[in-house]
């Protein structure tokens, strides 16, 4: 069997071998109308060669681009899969990018086919149509409100499918040749890259990369073909793809996909995945509402509930780990373990996760450590696009909140003298779309990857990752100035939402806070501090304390370092507005984009950096309807209180 | 966000006339609510009765679905002429309605209300449903079929097992427009849909209310107090003062009728 696996090269052809292997059980579960809808292994082959044949039909060819834009459905998978049966190249866009930012992908990539949702999807594309001339067929799945549409090029998933049906007979010859010319070495997706700065470039992946890698750590971790996954994060990131797309191919596990965004939670709850991937924002989410209903429990709840989480913030984490721990403390594990952890991963849906990953940001330690404890292997990972994600990955047992774990099977890590880390790896990318000089400029002539991450090798063989190369600076006396080392300790804090950190080549260091509205309300409401609103909460005086507070904690501990120490925050304010997509001040995986910030903010930023206690400013709003609005407001500057360094202590 | 309507040829086009309403008048004692009200309603389109308060909308609203008897003056649904309608019959013909004053069980789940609102087309016998026998079993699955794509076409999966009374006002409000299409209706009526809602919320519910038209075809008629929405999305209007009709016509004539405009605008808009 693992011979004949290994001839499987290809997406199509895995799919192949898993309805034969495994024709009868489940590939993708879709929540409709209430109910779980089952396609099995069989039936995806059978709509996947289905579509096939109709793409051919319409003019479908290897090399050519398919657009596909909405959320996780059974069908956009299967029209993935159609489309690199036939050579051509999947390109899986955001499904809440605005008309303009989809001009460039379709347009760069020259896309033909696209497969959109719904009517709101297709409207976005027949808005820059005009634009884009090279598109000539838009399939939509859903047909909700589309009965008017006359558009030549549209057709329905339904009547396309159907097409392909009453042609599959008649073209078997022509899928098998098909199937049989594709090969690793094609280009089997194209992921374009958040863009934090300049125009989103098409990171280009072969069959073989995505497949390699998706294979190294299913293995690693053991998964089967009875695990489960749930596919919720938009499928135009490439981790998404890896975790509901290409390891689901390789291993033949299934996936699900959630009725809607809103029942997430319940649905994820009734499926009970055993492979979880959650970005750290997904994590602080489910904590913030966990902590919120216990804060609304009755007295004795509240009671067990914080004995229990004392014991398992004692022990918890080492027994998840399967390390030793007194014969006391495991009874008492397990008396919390019947009364609170166990209902507590049921109601979060995690009862039955064998795997979870978090990354994509830095992940708080409290915030990893609350689920390592209650019993939740949460691990981390890094990777990026260009890496086909898994560069590394923690082993289970050696779990730190600082590291990302060593390198995975494949892969070699170097690092340059800036620090800059470099990768090889089976897994890397093809080229950046019809870019060389990028792609010349990230990926050298011996094949490795410049990551544009700045990091070192512990002695413990784990990555820890710094920041980005370019991000990190030194202060006008030559010191380290890391700004997202620093953002990062603020921000987990519950109370600080977004922090965006200035020096290089300054003085000393400061900072914009961003509040986090639900728990600094929450914190108001127990306070009896009445408010009308974010800007209202955030010019409070009582706030900037609680910030002021913060901001000490995070410079003690910057002080206990020899090589941070001198990096303590010295000012910060508290900004008036949250920092929004929208306005460009994030990006839409939600990193603060901090040289924008600085520009649109340079009074703020030189008013933090002279001797003012207070400064005005005007700020444009833009509201998600593309109206624009003008905040202004008095934001105060705060000094923060900082810490004599540490003597240089010997290295342990 | 502007809402566009019959901008592209209509999948059901307006039809024959299918409720035919004439001279009705409706007294309470000496108080004349409705005096020789006449107007017509046609297959499929969006048929709105305005009027400033108290001039006999929901008076209207409630001879039509059966509520009140009136003293003089016909009603003829489909060519058949009513005379003892009753808000039984009225449902059986396919006349469904929403309230005014939110008229949903509170206790009860989204999902419940809303199959409540099958109620005609459960047939199954108390004993058979007690007893869960095969057809009262079939008849449920059938109706919740039904009820969950009713589910999904107004977006309210997230909160089908929620207890309405749990619910902020706009999502009632579009539930009881669930229940009022669970019965599959010919003649929707709806009572102040939009009454009480922000912005959003009356947008949302315009939308489900054209796309009711659009996608199931059913004829609409609402009462409005809001103007705008009223011009924007009504095939024709009624406009009623004090129990008279003083124009029937489409928004546009309507807006620029004088009589309507002293009525019941002050100022041409």
């Amino acid at each position: 069997m693992r011979g004949a696996e290994d001839h499987s090269d290809t997406f199509p052809k895995l799919l192949m071998q898993h309805a034969r292997q495994r024709g009868g059980r489940a590939a993708i579960r879709e929540k409709k109308h209430g109910i779980w809808k089952t396609l099995t292994w069989a039936q995806l082959a059978e709509k996947v060669q289905s579509l096939a044949s109709a793409l051919a039909e319409s003019g479908l060819k290897r090399g050519d681009h398919v657009a596909l834009v909405g959320d996780n459905r059974p069908r956009l998978y299967a029209a993935m899969c159609a489309a690199q049966w036939l050579g051509a190249v999947a390109v899986p866009l955001y499904q809440d990018a605005a008309a303009s930012e989809m001009v460039h992908p379709l347009q760069s990539a020259g896309v033909t086919h696209i497969f959109a949702e719904d009517q709101e999807q297709v409207d976005k594309i027949l808005e820059i149509l005009p634009q884009c001339p090279a598109v000539t067929t838009i399939v939509y799945d859903e047909d909700r409100g589309m009965r008017h549409y006359r558009q030549p090029q549209l057709i329905s998933f339904a009547a396309l499918r159907d097409k392909g049906l009453d042609l599959l007979a008649a073209r078997q010859g022509m899928l098998q040749d098909e199937l049989a010319k594709g090969s690793g070495a094609d280009a089997a997706a194209m992921f374009f890259t958040s863009g934090t700065t300049g125009q989103a470039k098409g990171v280009v992946l072969t069959h073989a990369s995505l497949i390699d890698r998706a294979r190294v750590a299913a293995e690693m971790e053991g998964l089967n073909d009875h695990d489960v996954a749930v596919a919720y994060l938009p499928p135009a990131w490439i981790g998404q793809n890896i975790f509901s797309y290409a390891q689901p191919m390789v291993v033949g596990y299934s996936i699900c996909c959630p009725e809607s965004p809103e029942t997430f939670l319940s649905d994820m709850r009734e499926v009970g995945p055993t492979y979880f991937f959650a970005p750290p924002r997904v994590l602080e989410a489910l904590l913030t509402q966990v902590s919120i209903r216990m804060e609304d429990a009755g007295r004795l709840k509240r009671w067990l509930y914080q004995r229990c989480m004392a014991v398992a913030d004692r022990v918890g984490a080492r027994i998840t780990s399967g390390q030793a721990v007194p014969l006391g403390d495991r009874l008492a594990y397990s008396l919390g373990n019947l009364a609170i952890y166990g209902p507590l991963r049921d109601v979060l849906g995690m009862s039955q996760v064998r795997v979870a990953y978090t990354a994509g940001e830095a992940v708080g330690p409290e915030l990893l450590m609350f689920f390592r404890s209650i019993g939740i292997n949460v691990k981390q990972l890094y990777g990026s696009t260009e890496t086909s994600v898994f560069v590394c990955v923690q082993p289970d047992g050696e779990v730190k909140p600082d590291t990302v774990g060593p390198a995975v099977k494949g892969v070699e890590l170097k690092f340059t003298p800036q620090r800059e880390l470099l990768v090889r790896s089976p897994g890397l990318f093809k080229e950046y779309h019809l870019n060389p000089e990028a792609t010349r400029a990230a990926k050298d002539a011996e094949g490795w990857f410049h990551t544009g991450d700045a990091g070192y090798l512990g002695e413990d063989g784990h990555l820890r990752i710094i920041d980005r190369v370019k991000d990190v600076g030194a202060l006008a006396d030559g010191t380290l100035f890391a700004p997202k080392l620093l953002e990062n300790k603020l921000k987990f804090f519950p109370f600080v939402k977004e922090a965006v950190a200035f020096g290089d080549g300054r003085e000393q260091v400061c900072m914009f806070v961003n509040i986090d509205m639900a728990a600094v309300g929450n914190w108001a409401d127990k306070k009896n501090l009445s408010y009308t609103g974010h800007g209202d909460l955030a010019s409070r005086a009582e706030v900037h304390a609680l910030i002021g507070d913060c901001v000490a904690k995070v410079n003690a501990d910057l002080a206990s370092d020899s090589t941070l120490a001198r990096s303590q925050i010295h000012r910060f304010l508290v900004l008036h507005k949250e920092l929004d997509a929208d306005d460009g001040e994030l990006t839409r995986t939600r990193k603060v984009r901090r040289g924008y910030i600085g520009e649109r903010y340079q009074s703020l930023v030189d008013a933090l950096y002279s001797s003012q206690s207070s400064v005005r400013v005007d700020a444009e709003v833009r509201y998600e309807d593309g109206r624009v609005g003008k905040v202004s407001a008095d934001v105060k500057l705060c000094n923060a209180k900082t810490y004599p360094a540490a003597p240089l202590k010997k290295a342990a | 966000m502007t809402i566009q309507l019959h901008a592209h040829a209509r999948a059901f086009p307006i039809g024959e006339t299918i409720l035919q309403v004439e001279d009705v008048s409706l007294r309470f004692g000496g108080v004349r609510a409705l005096t020789k009200i006449s107007f017509d309603v046609r297959e499929h389109e969006v048929r709105a009765i305005i009027g400033p308060n108290g001039a006999g909308k929901s008076s209207m609203l409630n001879v039509i679905n059966g509520v009140y008897r009136p003293q003089e003056g016909t009603l003829t649904y489909r060519g058949e002429k009513l005379d003892a309608m009753t808000p039984r019959r009225a449902a059986h013909m396919g006349i469904s309605r929403t309230f005014q004053n939110i008229a949903l069980f509170k206790g009860m789940t989204v999902l419940d209300n809303i199959m409540a609102g099958r109620n005609l087309r459960m047939h199954a016998n108390f004993l058979e449903v007690a007893f869960r026998l095969p057809r009262a079993l079939r008849e449920e699955a059938e109706n919740r079929d039904k009820v969950e794509e009713i589910i999904e076409f107004l977006e309210i999966e997230h909160i089908r097992k929620t207890p309405v009374g749990r619910l902020p006002y706009g999502l009632q409000k579009r539930v009881e427009l669930g229940r009022a299409l669970a019965a599959e209706p010919k003649i929707l009526l709806l009572d102040e849909p939009m009454a009480g809602m922000n912005i959003e919320e009356k947008q949302d519910m315009c939308r489900f209310v054209l796309d009711v038209n659009d996608h199931y075809g059913t004829t609409v008629v609402l009462i409005e107090h809001d103007m705008g929405v009223v011009m924007d999305i009504s095939d024709r209007v009624v406009v009623l003062d004090y129990g008279r009709k003083i124009g029937d016509g489409s928004p546009d004539e309507v807006r620029s009728d004088q009589n309507v405009i002293d009525a019941y605008l002050g100022v041409a808009h």
